[in-house]
Parts: C-alpha cells; sequence; structure tokens
C-alpha cells in the first residue's frame, strides 16, 4: 500500500500550484466545479495561470474575476440557463483583459487524451469549414515564447489513407501542470471513484503532471478495490487527496447535493458590478480561513434545502419552490 | 373555441412534431430539450435523448437548466463523458442516426450559426459561451434541426463568427470541405419553421404560424426569403399543450 496523500486543501495548493501554472479544472458547467480547490488558489494569491478546460462555470469566472488568468483555451463559458454566459469571462474578454483561443468541448476532449496517450495530436472532423479553423487568439510570438503552448492552435489536413481528398482537423495534445478534480469518492492512497457523468475528468487527470482530487467521501483503499473496476483513476496518478464534503458548492454534485440556485442567482447579479464582484469575492472566499468557514456562511439551512434526494441523486424541486 | 398558446410554446411543439419514434435525438437544455421530452411523451415513445456530456436515455423527472445537470443522470442507460459521446456522433454506424437540436444568436441563409461573439471576435462588442459541442453537433450528426428567436438581427447576411456550420456556402460546399454527413433540416423559431432548398441549400420558409403574415416574416429576417412554398403550421393540439404544460415543463421553468 503507498502512503498517504491526504492534506489539507491548504497544504495541497501550496505544494502543487504555482503562478504561471497551466491549470485544467474538472466538471462540466453547473456540475462538480472543484470549488474548495479554487477558492484556496485565490486565497493564496495564486496567479498568471493559463487555463485549458471545455466548459467551464463558477470556478473559471472567478478566476478570471479576480485577475488571476492570463491565458485561456476554452470551448464555452456559462452556468447553465442561470448565466447563458458566465458573467467575468464575458466582461474580460470584450474589454480584452483575457486572451481566449477557442475550441470545441470534442477538440479539447481529445487535446486531453492526446496528452494522456503520449502522441502529439489526434484527429476529428469536427470544424472543417467554421472559424473555429480560422480565427486563432494567441499570436505566434505568444506561441514561440511560451511552452504551454502549441505552435499552432490545429491544422488541416489529408488523411494519408484515404484514395480521395478528404481533409481531417488535427489538435495538438495539451498536458497541463496541474488537474483539478472534485470527486464523490476518494481513498488516501489517491483511488477516485466517480459517480454519475464522468465529462472528461479522467481525460484531463490523465494528461496533467499532477493531479489534486478533493471528494465527498474518503473511503478506505480496501473498500474501493473491492469493486475495483468501478474505479475512475488509479491511485499512482494521484499527488494528493483532500476530504472536502460540499467541496463543489454552489455547483452540484450528484448523489450529494443540487448546485445551488438562489446563491448562482445573486451571484449572477453581484458579478455585473464590478464593486460588487469585489466584495462578493473578499466576503464568500479571500476573508474565509478555509471551505468549512464558508459553508457556515452559506448556512445550514440553505445546505440542506439542496441536499439530494437518495432515489433522484438531485433535490426535487416541488421542494424547495 | 380557439386555443390560446405562447409562440415558445408553438416552437417547442413545431419541434416535437419533427421528431421520429426512431431518433437518437442530442439536446441542450432548454426548448429544444422541451420539443423532445413532448415528442417522448406524445407521438415518439421510443425516441431516445442523449446530451454532449454523456448521458443516454436519462428518465428526465425534472427539466434540466443544464447538459451537466444530475437531472440528466439519473435512472440513465449510461452515464459516460464527453469522448463518448461525441465519439458516438463522430461514428459511422450510430452517427447518422442522431439528430442534433441546437440553437444560436445569429443565423444565415445556409443555417451556419454563430454562438461566439458579436463584432470583432478579437474584441467583441458581445461575448457569447462559446461553441461548447455545438459545432461538434453540427459537423458530425445525420441531421440537426435549430431554434432561433426570429428577429432581423439574428437572421443575417454575414455572420460575426462562423461557430457551427450548417451548409456553409450552400450547394455542395459541405461536402466539400469534407464534413462527412449532416447538414441543417428545419430551423424552428417564433414565427414559422423553414427549410432548405435541396440542391442550392438556401433557406427558405416551410410553415408559418398565425401569429404573423409571410410579408411579416419576410421583412422580419436579414436576407433574402423566399416564402413562396410556406403553408400554415396546424395549430398545437389539445392534447400536445396538455403534455407540455402539465407534464414535461409543470413549473415553467422554461416556458415562462
Amino acid at each position: 500500500m503507498s502512503s498517504s496523500k491526504l492534506m489539507l486543501a491548504s497544504e495541497a495548493v501550496k505544494r502543487f500550484v504555482n503562478s504561471g501554472d497551466c491549470l485544467s479544472i474538472g466538471g462540466f458547467t453547473i456540475n462538480r466545479n472543484p470549488m474548495a480547490l479554487i477558492y484556496e488558489i485565490l486565497r493564496q494569491q495564486v496567479k498568471d495561470l493559463h487555463v485549458v478546460m471545455h466548459s467551464g462555470s463558477q470556478a473559471l469566472d472567478l478566476l478570471i474575476g479576480a485577475g488571476r488568468v492570463s491565458l485561456l483555451e476554452i470551448a464555452y463559458g456559462a452556468n447553465g440557463r442561470l448565466a447563458s454566459t458566465c458573467i467575468r469571462f464575458r466582461k474580460a474578454i470584450e474589454q480584452g483583459t483575457l486572451k481566449v483561443e477557442d475550441y470545441t468541448n470534442y477538440q479539447l476532449t481529445l487535446r486531453f487524451m492526446a496528452g494522456a496517450m503520449g502522441v502529439p495530436f489526434l484527429p476529428t472532423y469536427s470544424s472543417l469549414g467554421t472559424d473555429i479553423i480560422e480565427r486563432w487568439g494567441f499570436s505566434p510570438d505568444m506561441r514561440s515564447s511560451n511552452p504551454q503552448l502549441p505552435g499552432k492552435k490545429l491544422a488541416v489536413t489529408e488523411d494519408p489513407f484515404s484514395d480521395k481528398a478528404s481533409q481531417v482537423v488535427l489538435v495538438p495534445a495539451v498536458n497541463p501542470d496541474v488537474a483539478l478534480i472534485h470527486a464523490q469518492k476518494a481513498a488516501e492512497d489517491g483511488t477516485v471513484r466517480l459517480e454519475g457523468l464522468t465529462f472528461a475528468d479522467i481525460e484531463q487527470a490523465r494528461a496533467s503532471k499532477h493531479v489534486i482530487v478533493s471528494c465527498e467521501e474518503l473511503v478506505s483503499p480496501a473498500e474501493l478495490r473491492k469493486e475495483s473496476w468501478n474505479n475512475s483513476i488509479p491511485h499512482v496518478l494521484i499527488d494528493a487527496v483532500v476530504h472536502q464534503p460540499l467541496g463543489a458548492h454552489p455547483t452540484a454534485c450528484y448523489l450529494h447535493y443540487d448546485y445551488d440556485m438562489a446563491h448562482l442567482l445573486k451571484y449572477k447579479e453581484l458579478a455585473d458590478d464590478d464593486d460588487q464582484f469585489e466584495t462578493y469575492l473578499k466576503e464568500f472566499v479571500l476573508d474565509i480561513d478555509c471551505h468549512d468557514d464558508y459553508l457556515k456562511l452559506i448556512g445550514t439551512k440553505q445546505l440542506k434545502s439542496i441536499k439530494a434526494s437518495p432515489e433522484l441523486g438531485y433535490a426535487r424541486r416541488d421542494s424547495n419552490l | 373555441m380557439k386555443i390560446e398558446y405562447s409562440p415558445l410554446e408553438m416552437m417547442a411543439i413545431a419541434c416535437s412534431r419533427r421528431i421520429q419514434d426512431d431518433d437518437i435525438v442530442f439536446c441542450g437544455t432548454g426548448l429544444p430539450l422541451l420539443g423532445a421530452m413532448t415528442a417522448k411523451k406524445t407521438h415518439a415513445p421510443n425516441c431516445v435523448v442523449f446530451f454532449e456530456t454523456g448521458a443516454l436515455d436519462p428518465a428526465l423527472f425534472e427539466i434540466p437548466l443544464s447538459v451537466a445537470d444530475s437531472r440528466v443522470m439519473h435512472g440513465a442507460s449510461h452515464d459516460g463523458g464527453l469522448a463518448d459521446a461525441f465519439a458516438f456522433m463522430q461514428n459511422r454506424f450510430s452517427g447518422p442516426k442522431v439528430l442534433g437540436l441546437l440553437s444560436g444568436a445569429q443565423i444565415d441563409m445556409y443555417g451556419n450559426l454563430n454562438s461566439t461573439a458579436i463584432g470583432d471576435s478579437s474584441k467583441p462588442t458581445t461575448r457569447l459561451p462559446g461553441s461548447g459541442g455545438a459545432c461538434d453537433v453540427a459537423s458530425l450528426v445525420g441531421r440537426t434541426m435549430v431554434f432561433m428567436k426570429h428577429e432581423r438581427r439574428r437572421f443575417v447576411e454575414h455572420l460575426d463568427y462562423l461557430t457551427s456550420p450548417g451548409w456553409l456556402q450552400g450547394g455542395t460546399s459541405r461536402q466539400e470541405a469534407s464534413l462527412i454527413r449532416g447538414g441543417p433540416v428545419a430551423v424552428v423559431t417564433t414565427l414559422g419553421v423553414m427549410e432548405f432548398d435541396g440542391s442550392t441549400k438556401r433557406m427558405y420558409l416551410s410553415t408559418h404560424y398565425d401569429n404573423m403574415s409571410v410579408e411579416e416574416i419576410a421583412r422580419n429576417t436579414g436576407f433574402k426569403l423566399d416564402v413562396s412554398r410556406a403553408k400554415q403550421e396546424s395549430s398545437p393540439t389539445p392534447e400536445e399543450l396538455d403534455v407540455l404544460r402539465t407534464e414535461v415543463d409543470p413549473l415553467g421553468l422554461i416556458l415562462n
């Protein structure tokens, strides 16, 4: 049995996340964002981040709003129907303070997969004939001076196996410095079990140099090994395990709690104003010591209202509307 | 007696009618999902709904507000990930069976969509969420249906950014770009349903609702729209409206 990787969020971020890093954030829009880890990154003043992810929402929006993201490779930024475009993401791009390069969700999944497989690129037919191919967000100078950026956004080439003039799109591998994942279950040796949709978390974790996992439930390695076929990421790939119940709040965690609609709607309103966003950031993140104190601020009544029904895996709407 | 209904209800029902029992329906959230859920509860009980996040054929007791909502996971036949979902659409056997339901902020006469940015995309006046999986779906699946608010500023001659491919420049340009299949078959709007000419691939008005004349619809379109083939879309039946209002969206989360 390997030694314990269990540590506090503050220690995990201190050891494995540095300013200037290329970061990949797990989850998908309003589900399983690794919020406790993101709050800790914000508190520790980590900055100048290069974020690569597919469909971002609350975790991404806070990092951008706090001015910690310099480069972004992304497919989508929205909180589902609770913000049809992430507010601080939208403002930063409109104001020209954030450099962004647009891909599609499949292309980013393939970029992580290529990184995980150790191959330089993977092919797809997606985006032929579109501006995803034509318009690039980063200059050649930026590309040549940053080893984490691919030399080209993507390449269109002829299928070498076809006798027809058939084109394919090649998307470059990405190997982030750190992936941040929030899971339902993990063991102290690093074994991870995701329940429900895995999104692209497994590809993101396998592509990255370091992986920090926060989890709702800490279970024994022996327990997870009883059904090893249901485990999502093997322990050898994980650097740090953080036990943090409600670690994805205000986004959802299937079988544990729903997204906090009231909180996200309040955030949407506040984030639209620069000063009110700063106040939100101070009140809910920067002036707080740890995630458990944040949860006290949210309050037990609110947290109880989003608790998942054991039968459904989410909170029934008619019981909390 | 005349039945009262809203344009959104008409859109959901017009979509529902165009879904077949053997379709595998790729859904985003919002109106397209209402259309698919209505079809499933009326004439197409065997159609399978799936999401780019990897959820296939979920129970959908409540309306999901995002494709990553836990409501798409419960009771599903399979909860996988993005890699599974997009490979399923690109695959030569399963891809052609998929009907993709999409929407955008701008559309052109060939059904190409913009969901990335309004204005110059390097410093846009309005930044939109981006492709997400929309470009992948529009590129890969057998056929797509698009949902649009029918306004002149949205039906444009030139897109500010071409996020998701429709018929590209029309004619055979889609195949010439090496896109392996697919293309939009219908655009369901707040005023009617557009289809695409078999050879030019230009959009024309196929059916209109009873809320506006075809001339007015043409005036609300930012490019020349052929309305000569338009028929009237039949009004929602009491059954369709009842299913939509009481079973699909009883809390009015999308319809209101």
